[in-house]
């Protein structure tokens, strides 16, 4: 019981934060505009894929991109509340280093899932008209993906000392993450290489189940996409749990 | 009155280097304990032992009973810590702050309010209670971190460098709330510090350390006893040490290139020998013996503030030759 309201306490901090800092909000909403209005409406206006205009075509990806990079950076923050000293306060609590993770996802998700239901609204905009089972479908993905993601930042941020690392996280994890999921481009057609690697990126299988959900087009069927972001989210999850048990 | 802290052999390596070498240390149940010592001296890492954030190498301690090792849980809920870095959260307002730590520290629901109001009241920041913490001065901001350490009742508080970089009017303040706080509570404030001032000020007992071990340990009264009397500094050409040995009472005596510090016992009584004994003198200050000079007649080195604090000039009078 304690815990249970140690937990919430923990996720309001982070609900609070994310209310007052809204540039954080602006800015990451504002990058996936940018792909979905100039890049995928620059080149849709001569670019369809499998019949479907190009913009429409990576709705989707740019849906699941956006809380992509919230969920990961929203971990790697944590390196910031270390640094000027307030994830000490917490550190030193009676909680469970179990709790602490758990209101940390929480917040987290909570983020992702704020941005993610703004992207979502904006269909209409580029003309995806979504039912509400598909909405629910879509939120479903995007918030098991969250989960994953944003275990994997707080696995990274616990163990990363200085925000100088920052840059490698974005550069070698997020950008990488990103490209290879097929966000962008068709899995069908793919050269080997490139093939292999989008489906060991499980990024791939959230832009697919959104595709899915979405606009009615996939690679996978529906249940291997759920299957394997559950199972992704179980194990960055686990993961994450045991890495903050260690934390110093 | 039992020990609220006792540690055993407390010890603490850091790759070569003893951060805190064996220490044993007994802390009476109610006391204000001063750990002074240089910057690397082993206190906070001494703190970071008792408060469970960090292993120790060797050795345990018990804080109210409870095993730093075998129950840290049990600790960390009876204890109350102020962070050298103040570690309030900038985004939220103040209030929002101790409601946060009322429920990490499990207070209950039902007089938590009524306790935020205590608290905020003790440290003056009713006013100021709903103003985001970044609009806080430095010394609100420790105010604010002193009344979320007293706001889940711990029975031992501990104190890392709480003025450290304050103005003298806020230090003065924070001494008053300490000092009120261990008035109206029985409860065990254990303080770091490198200011002798405030240990002087605030500490029953004070340790101090150097090197991660403990030199000498006993009441600032004492401490100060044991230097031997009063400070005597002369401006003057140097004249032989020796004359001013030769005078009853004189216990020490350093000669620097345009002045000279003596130690003297009832100094007033043998001002009138000193000054013969000096030749032509362009000023006098006589002053008590300071923790400084018991530090630096413990380890034979000065405290060195981490601010600009003391000024030039008062570094030059108590700069000494090291023996």
């Amino acid at each position: 019981m304690r815990q249970a309201e140690a937990v919430y306490a923990l996720w309001f901090r982070e609900f609070k934060v994310f209310t007052r800092e809204r540039s954080r909000i602006v800015t990451s909403i504002f990058t996936p505009l940018l792909w979905i209005f100039v890049f995928g409406g620059g080149l849709g206006s001569t670019v369809n894929i499998e019949g479907i205009n190009y913009q429409v075509y990576i709705y989707p990806g740019i849906v699941a991109m956006s809380v992509l990079f919230s969920s990961v950076f929203y971990g790697v923050y944590i390196i910031w509340d270390r640094k000027i000293d307030i994830l000490k306060e917490v550190l030193v609590a009676p909680l469970s280093r179990y709790s602490v993770f758990v209101g940390k996802v929480l917040g987290g998700c909570t983020d992702s899932m704020i941005q993610a239901i703004v992207m979502l609204l904006i269909s209409f905009a580029v003309g995806v008209y979504l039912s509400p089972l598909s909405f629910l479908l879509a939120i479903l993905i995007l918030f098991l993906l969250s989960l994953s993601l944003v275990s994997t930042g707080l696995i990274i941020g616990s163990l990363m000392e200085s925000p100088e690392g920052f840059n490698m996280v974005v550069s070698f994890l997020v950008f990488p993450l990103f490209f290879f999921s097929g966000a962008l481009y068709p899995l069908n057609n793919l050269p080997m290489w490139l093939s292999a690697i989008t489906y060991m990126d499980p990024v791939t299988y959230g832009v697919d189940g959104l595709r899915t959900a979405t606009i009615g087009v996939s690679q996978f069927p529906l249940h291997i996409d759920l299957a394997v972001l559950a199972v992704f989210a179980a194990v960055m999850f686990t993961m994450g749990t045991k890495t903050f048990e260690r934390m110093k | 009155m039992g020990n609220a802290i006792e540690t055993f052999e407390l010890t603490k390596r850091f790759k070569n280097i003893m951060a805190v070498d064996h220490l044993n240390i007994k802390i009476k149940q109610g006391e204000i304990f001063g750990l002074l010592g240089p910057n690397g001296a082993g206190k906070t890492t001494t703190i970071s032992m008792l408060c469970t954030i960090l292993r120790p190498t060797e050795g345990t301690a018990t804080v109210n009973g409870f095993d730093i090792l075998k129950e840290p849980d049990e600790v960390r809920k009876s204890i109350g810590i102020v962070f050298q870095q103040p570690s309030v959260d900038d985004i939220l307002t103040g209030r929002e702050n101790l409601v946060l730590h009322a429920m990490w520290y499990g207070v209950p629901k039902a007089i938590r309010r009524e306790r935020i109001d205590e608290v905020l009241k003790l440290v003056g920041l009713e006013s100021r209670q709903n103003s985001l913490v970044k609009t806080y001065s430095g010394g609100m901001r420790r105010r604010l971190e002193l009344a979320r350490g007293l706001l889940h009742l711990p029975k031992v508080l501990f104190l890392d460098e709480p003025t450290l970089g304050l103005d003298p009017q806020t230090r003065e303040v924070i001494w008053e709330y300490i000092e009120q706080m261990s008035r109206s509570r029985d409860m065990t404030i254990v303080l770091t510090t490198h200011y002798m001032e405030e240990a002087d000020r605030l500490c029953n007992r004070i340790a101090i350390i150097d090197q991660g071990k403990i030199i000498v340990m006993d009441t600032p009264e004492a401490l100060k006893a044991a230097v031997g009397g009063d400070m005597v500094c002369l401006r003057t050409t140097p004249a032989d040490p020796e004359r001013f040995r030769k005078i009853e009472g004189v216990s020490k005596v350093e000669v620097q290139e345009d002045y000279v510090v003596l130690t003297v016992r009832n100094s007033g009584e043998r001002l009138q020998e000193i000054l013969a004994a000096s030749g032509k003198v362009e000023s006098v200050q006589i002053r008590p013996a300071s923790l400084d000079d018991v530090f630096i007649s413990y380890t034979g080195k000065e405290i060195r503030p981490e601010t600009g604090e003391g000024g030039i000039a008062q570094r030059i009078m108590r700069q000494r030759t090291l023996r």
